[in-house]
């Protein structure tokens, strides 16, 4: 099986390893990964701040890049939500406003084959023991977009219950969200502070060595606030914990 | 806090930055929100269908909105062969003007209201105090709420801000001033501030001739108002004086009573976490003999009819007040009430008030933005109002403006000040991204400037550094990784 890997501006840009290890994950499972350049970005910063008619060129842009795949992988719940939930609409405004069927199309070629990793992996590729290894405690804190607007459920729960020697530990209060919100962190940045202290003093609680997310966004939200607070739980993206093998470990 | 009016506040995110730093408050608010939260869940698991209940609930309002004319012609005519009296106000100003009208022709100066939102939007107390009326309000916490010269901050518990100690010493200094004080030696028991507050009200209702109330819901096929409450005192105001003014918004209507079965459902165990309320009351026009012998409807539009024809932001009148939302809602619990400047806050009140005021101020042009868009909102609402996407649609409206509905009319409005920076950020960034080439030479500079990035942002990033510690940018990004390790593989698009 041959897929592309959208890995989202954010990971393209500071988080490279949660691509690799995608990629990684993915080989080891046997999936031919390819990683077509044109793409970008999904358009979620411009099309949640109100600018959705910025984030049509990246619409047609993501259709293009993967129009020759039968599957687009990223990881990221958020960014797969985007396309999933969004495109749509963004394709019946246009219309709506006289524009014609071009972005309704785009959208149409683009949302059935757009999986979050945890969502590819347990319904596609129908595995939830990925072989992994991870040697440390770890708490999961289920980021907004994929818990509620991808609905992934506990698919991420039970691939990392099935990780060797992993504990996971239960985060208080955790379909809570940890205020990050793209530009919200900058626009009402009080608020998100509050909530991003709230959140890094929930998952400090648990004492455990890791926080693990679907999404590198929240994650540098939820991170820079434990980091400030002097905590010493480090963030870790889901992939991350996924591709590693005790065969790395020796 | 001062009492009376939103107009005037800050726009959102300084309110609320000020509401954060308040300890007491996020107290008070994330014990109140929480208890409730837990217990809504727990009441609305245990129906089986909920899930059909509320898409009954949506479908119900959806169906009702399309044909909101017809269903409010029922109602008239049926209020009227009930013998009411039915007045159309088309905004606040008319709806206050009749009201005090309709309490002048009494000749009463002091009135007795129940709890209602809709007065709460429309500023009816001021108007009325204006008029050298005075209006006593009866529900529990909105007696706090005026006693203590402030505003409401939530819809179901408008006092939700107050702990019992505050209570307390309201009570203890406020209540002489509006009628009976409040008994000596006076605690914060629950049971003891109940009581002082039954007893200052118990005089109330059996002196006034005149109530002005708000309702839940309206059944257009018998012009049946329905009122849903917990302690009763909105029963004494309804039944008690000789003159009933109900102010109610024109989307409260639903067609038959089969159809009030469904929200008689929904609602309470949304609210208060209850399967059923306890005093629902219901009124049609006057009767001989019992309950008031006067009755008015004031049907409120104030900004609904415009809302109405917007197709997106309609959704938002299919609320009917449960308050679920504002329980889950993470930035309310932090932020407040006070913060959305309006009789609704939390999500609802940030997608409601900039479609009934516009989005003109600087406060309602904030409010569309006072969400993570976590769509908890959306998960617990009983009649499914997906208030994210409506959200990100009145952000549109900010920032791009366009096509409105005003006053009935289409007009086209310009986006709201101050969005200039962010729209040249947000189109250079696209512009960027529309370009990888572009993109990848941007991530190589990041890349090889990393040891001279700053640990604290300027400009707008401040706001990330002051409390967030920036992620460092690698030495390499993932698109360079792929092509040098992976070279001419996958050149794709």
């Amino acid at each position: 099986m041959r897929v592309a890997l959208f890995v989202t501006c954010v990971n393209d840009t500071l988080f490279p390893r949660t691509g690799r290890a995608v990629v990684t994950l993915l080989e080891r499972l046997g999936v031919e990964v390819d990683f077509p350049p044109a793409q970008t970005c999904c358009g979620q910063p411009q099309f949640n701040t109100g600018y959705r008619h910025e984030t049509e060129p990246l619409v047609r842009r993501y259709a293009a890049a993967f129009d020759d795949y039968e599957y687009v992988v990223t990881p990221s719940g958020s960014c797969a939500a985007m396309v999933r939930d969004n495109y749509p609409r963004i394709g019946a405004k246009a219309a709506a406003e006289g524009r014609g069927q071009e972005l309704t199309e785009a959208a149409a070629s683009a949302v059935p084959k757009t999986y979050e990793l945890t969502e590819f992996l347990v319904d596609v590729l129908q595995v939830t023991d990925v072989g992994a290894y991870y040697p440390h405690t770890v708490t999961y804190h289920p980021t907004c977009h994929g818990l509620r607007m991808l609905g992934l459920g506990d698919r991420p729960r039970r691939l990392l219950e099935h990780v060797k020697g992993l504990e996971l530990r239960e985060l208080p209060g955790a379909e809570e969200c940890c205020g990050f919100g793209g530009t919200f962190a900058v626009k009402n940045a009080a608020v998100s502070a509050a909530m991003g202290a709230d959140k890094a003093r929930s998952i400090d609680s648990t004492g455990a060595e890791a926080v693990c997310t679907v999404d590198n966004s929240c994650q540098m939200h939820i991170g820079g606030t434990l980091a400030r607070l002097g905590s010493p739980v480090r963030p870790v993206h889901i992939a991350e914990i996924l591709a590693g093998t005790e065969e790395d470990t020796r | 806090m001062s009492g009376g009016t939103y107009l005037g506040m800050p726009a959102f995110p300084k309110a609320a930055s000020e509401s954060t730093q308040n300890l007491t408050l996020r107290g008070n608010l994330r014990h109140a929100t929480h208890t409730i939260r837990d217990k809504r869940a727990k009441a609305v698991a245990e129906l089986d269908d909920w899930a059909g209940l509320r898409a009954a609930g949506a479908a119900i309002k959806n169906r009702t909105l399309r044909h909101l004319d017809h269903y409010l012609e029922q109602v008239e005519a049926a209020v009227t062969a009930a013998g009411g009296q039915v007045h159309w106000a088309a905004d606040a100003a008319e709806a206050n003007r009749i009201v005090t009208g309709l309490v002048r022709a009494t000749g009463e100066t002091e009135v007795v209201k129940v709890k209602s939102m809709a007065t709460q939007e429309i500023g009816l107390n001021d108007a009325l105090a204006e008029a050298g009326i005075t209006a006593c309000e009866t529900d529990l916490a909105e007696l706090i709420v005026q006693l203590g010269d402030d505003l409401p901050s939530h819809i179901l518990v408008p006092a939700i801000h107050r702990n019992r100690s505050e209570i307390r010493d309201i009570f203890r200094e406020k209540m002489a001033d509006w009628g009976r004080p409040a008994p000596d030696g006076l605690t914060d028991t629950p049971r003891e501030l109940a009581e002082a507050a039954r007893l200052h009200l118990r005089e109330k209702f059996l002196r006034a001739k005149v109530a002005i109330s708000g309702a839940n819901f309206m059944v257009a096929e018998t012009g049946t108002l329905v009122v849903v409450e917990s302690e009763g005192n909105g029963r004494m105001c309804l039944t008690l004086p000789e003159t009933l003014i109900s102010v109610v918004g024109i989307e409260k209507v639903v067609p038959t009573w089969q159809d009030l079965e469904v929200f008689l459902q929904l609602l309470p165990r949304s609210s208060t976490a209850e399967r059923m309320n306890p005093y629902t009351s219901m009124w049609t026009g006057t009767t001989d003999g019992d309950g008031p012998r006067t009755f008015h409807l004031v049907l409120l539009d104030n900004g609904r009819t415009d809302t109405l024809a917007d197709t997106v932001g309609r959704q938002a009148l299919r609320c009917i007040r449960c308050s679920a939302c504002l329980n889950v809602c993470p930035v309310y619990e932090r932020a407040g009430g006070h913060a959305y400047g309006s009789a609704y806050p939390g999500p609802i009140g940030a997608i409601l008030t900039p479609q009934l005021r516009g989005t003109d101020s600087e406060l309602d042009a904030s409010l569309p933005y006072a969400s993570t868009l976590c769509g908890a909102c959306y998960e617990v609402c009983p009649v499914a109002i997906d208030i994210p996407e409506v959200l990100v649609h009145l952000r549109e409206r900010v920032v791009e403006g366009g096509e409105v509905t005003r006053n009935g009319r289409k007009v086209t409005i310009r986006p709201a000040k101050g969005h200039a920076a962010e729209r040249a950020a947000m189109r250079a960034a696209r512009w960027t991204l529309d370009h990888p080439g572009a993109l990848r030479r941007l991530q190589r500079l990041a890349s090889r400037t990393r040891r001279l990035h700053p640990r604290r942002l300027p400009g707008p990033g401040r706001a990330w550094t002051d409390t967030r510690t920036v992620p460092e940018v690698p030495a390499e990004s993932f698109r360079d990784w792929w092509q040098r390790t992976r070279g001419g593989e996958g050149s794709g698009k």
